[in-house]
């Protein structure tokens, strides 16, 4: 069993848990992913790694409720467990294996999306504590719904907050921001998006134009994460890549975002089916036309 | 009774057992073992024991069964084989042991698979373990992968005293056996989970959620983790697909997909949060025993089923008994015939695929005929539901974090057939990580060399 030590609301439907796997936190690096189990019934759900600590033996996940699995995972308290807790899982960050001079000679830009915040920040946090500079622009639907708006400012070296409601800090999205700096003269040569599949496809699309090279992180459908069922496949520069073993990471440029997209509403009937019998319990008795 | 004629298993109607996922065969009876073991011939120069890749003293279990004695024939077969439940379940016996049975050559051979699963449920049931070592010698030597390659080799060192921890990357030990095999061929609780218990009472601990090549790399687990010796039976792994237009739609997916979704994780059953698309009506494509497993999951979770294969029935590669189960539970089988292309609907899911017919021309390398398209004669099927199962190909994560673990052209790790041993000292594999997909008892075989290989190692030592 893997005990929950600590458990936090970052904003609405986003909760932080500290999770004790020493065999995880020992070697795992920013970029990589746990897949988490709560109990015999539980799916494998996968999870980016979001901090960790060696000594202590933990890992940090952050979650957004999205459908009966996650809203029952985020019900855990501080002291339950999780039956298991696999990892770390796919590649490490390509930022983490280059030399650290050549990285400091280059101009990064992170761009994070809603619960993509989360991932970003301990490659942000990684390249501070080697010295490297870089930029980050993180942004959510509204001011509420922002995350680790702080540990981000004390890690990056320029932070731009966006809200697409304009609530907080820049009135619109990642993309306009980062086209409002270029446009004030402000270059990168590096990009690396988390975020929504559609975020990241409208940033990969700017950033093409403007010739910055980006990486984005893939979260596709999952069940053993191990490399084993094909199911997190998807299409990088005309070539099937499974996001488990090959990524999460990939060059932004040569994802076909139209398909991966398609390929995550795979489940989405049977996912809003499993969470409106959690919801309403034995008083869900169909008739709202998509139940069977 | 007849002694040309096999006694006769007990099955689940096909009508009925179509619809629920409990084990088809039955199994023998106390009585109908008996009988059926009296057909031995007990031959001096036994050519079961040969067919047999762990070489169990077929004979003298066989002879114990027509006695009564089942608690020892129980010990004579586990002094060879760490998983008997299993392999009386699934081994294809037709081409080892009772293919070379002598009692066959003029009728039925002796069903020496369904008496060793006889025996072996008999055991379960009466509480029998196998014989553990008396003292362990304190060498200790991890194991990758918890199928059954890793299953018996970890068995085999326990028995001579060897201090073996199995580590697991999925949260079920068991490997293939719980993700892959169906219920209604392998119960889980009742057999494999029971097989497994029996190899840890020989004193071998499991770890699961540990992803070797992730978690911690060989060269740690010996460098710092104190292990001697290691053993890699970690399975095949990627599925492959066919490279046709349409195969990224929704809907269609790796027979390793589907499976696990149903196996490991339960899918089938009320209460469980993993989600499975039944489909109405489904294309499995490939004609192995893992074919046959998504067709018969499929046709269970409530769906038309065809069989979409290349060549024709006599080149399906799976087991004749899994073909006659699922022809009697009325899988359709569209033989010679091959997918072009898969159809996609406006939503982006499948909807059906384009199929050309294909005839049978010159034997290629394997020596079977290769299948060749008939000009012109394309058309399409319906399915909202298309499984691929195509076989698989080796999972990189041990043979790039291993230094000097050298792998063939296929990325199979290439190690000595006789003892397992790899390139890298004290480094030994064996099952599909080695030889590509094949069959449940290979790897067991290869388990037992390699467990034989790294006792003469460490004894060298």
């Amino acid at each position: 069993m893997y005990p929950i030590v600590k458990r936090e609301k970052l904003a609405d439907k986003i909760w932080l848990m500290d999770v004790k796997a020493p065999r995880v936190a020992q070697y795992c690096e920013p970029g990589q992913f746990v897949i988490v189990k709560i109990d015999e019934v539980g799916e494998r759900i996968p999870l980016t790694i979001c901090d960790y600590d060696r000594e202590a033996g933990t890992i940090t996940i952050v979650t957004q409720t999205v459908g009966a699995s996650t809203e029952r995972l985020v019900a855990l308290k501080e002291g339950d467990a999780f039956q298991d807790f696999v990892g770390p899982l796919g590649c490490a960050s390509d930022l983490i294996g280059e030399d650290i001079e050549e990285l400091k000679k280059k101009k990064i830009v992170f761009i994070a999306g809603g619960v993509g915040t989360a991932p970003v920040y301990p490659q942000v946090k990684w390249l501070h504590d080697h010295g490297v500079d870089c930029d980050v622009i993180m942004g959510a639907r509204s001011k509420d719904l922002l995350i680790l708006e702080e540990e981000m400012r004390a890690v990056a070296t320029n932070l731009y907050v966006t809200t697409d409601d304009g609530s907080y800090g820049f009135h619109g999205v990642g993309t306009a921001q980062l086209q409002a700096l270029w446009d004030q003269g402000v270059r990168y040569d590096h990009c690396v998006a988390i975020g929504p599949m559609i975020m990241m496809k409208f940033v990969c699309k700017l950033t093409k134009e403007l010739g910055i090279h980006t990486i984005v992180s893939m979260n596709p459908i999952m069940v053993d994460g191990t490399g084993m069922c094909g199911a997190c496949r998807l299409v990088v520069g005309g070539e099937v890549k499974f996001a488990c073993v090959d990524g999460s990471e990939f060059d932004g440029h040569l994802v076909d975002f139209d398909q991966a997209m398609k390929r995550q509403l795979q489940y989405k009937t049977e996912e809003g089916r499993a969470m409106l019998k959690l919801q309403e319990g034995d008083t869900h008795h169909g008739g709202c036309g998509h139940c069977g | 009774m007849d002694v040309l004629n096999k006694v006769p298993v007990r099955e689940q109607e096909p009508a009925v057992r179509a619809a629920n996922f409990e084990e088809v065969c039955l199994g023998y009876n106390e009585e109908e073992a008996m009988t059926e073991a009296a057909r031995c011939l007990n031959c001096k120069n036994a050519q079961c024991v040969k067919g047999c890749p762990v070489a169990i003293d077929i004979p003298g279990f066989v002879s114990q069964v027509k006695e009564g004695k089942f608690e020892e024939a129980y010990q004579t077969i586990s002094a060879s084989s760490a998983l008997p439940a299993v392999c009386g379940r699934v081994c294809p016996q037709e081409t080892q042991c009772e293919g070379k049975c002598i009692r066959g050559i003029k009728g039925d051979p002796v069903s020496i698979g369904k008496l060793e699963r006889f025996t072996a449920d008999w055991a379960r049931e009466h509480g029998i373990k196998p014989k553990a070592a008396e003292q362990t010698n304190g060498h200790k030597v991890a194991v990758i992968g918890s199928g059954p390659a890793g299953l018996t080799c970890a068995g085999d060192l326990a028995k001579m005293g060897y201090e073996v921890t199995i580590f697991e990357a999925l949260h079920e030990p068991g490997g293939v056996l719980v993700y892959g095999i169906p219920e209604f061929r392998l119960p889980k609780q009742a057999v494999v989970a029971a097989e497994v218990e029996n190899v840890k009472a020989l004193g071998v601990k499991i770890e699961t959620n540990v992803v070797i090549g992730k978690s911690v790399t060989i060269d740690e687990l010996m460098e710092k983790e104190g292990f001697e010796a290691v053993f890699i039976g970690s399975g095949a792994g990627l599925p492959k697909f066919m490279g046709i237009p349409g195969e990224q739609a929704m809907g269609v997916f790796s027979a390793n997909e589907y499976l696990t979704r149903n196996n490991l994780m339960k899918a089938f059953l009320e209460g469980y949060d993993t989600p499975i698309k039944t489909g109405s009506k489904v294309i499995v494509v490939g004609g192995g025993n893992v074919a046959m497993d998504a067709a018969r999951t499929a046709k269970r979770l409530g769906a038309e089923v065809h069989i979409v294969y290349r060549r024709s029935e006599e080149e399906l590669p799976a087991r004749v008994e899994e073909v006659h189960h699922a022809k009697e539970e009325g899988i359709i089988f569209d033989l010679l015939q091959n997918p072009k292309e898969l159809l996609v609907d406006e939503n982006g899911c499948v909807c059906g695929a384009r199929v050309i017919k294909m005839e049978l021309g010159e034997p290629d390398e394997s020596g079977r005929r290769r299948p060749v398209e008939v000009p012109g004669s394309e058309y399409e099927i319906e399915a909202d539901t298309v499984i691929m199962s195509l076989g698989t190909s080796p999972n990189p994560l041990i043979s790039s974090t291993t230094k000097g673990l050298e792998t063939n052209r296929w990325k199979c790790i290439v190690a000595d057939e006789e003892n397992g041993a790899t390139s890298k000292e004290g480094v030994y594999a064996g099952g599909d990580a080695v030889t590509g997909a094949a069959t449940v008892i290979l790897a067991m075989g290869a388990g037992k060399a390699a467990a034989k290989g790294i006792d003469e190692y460490l004894s060298a030592k």
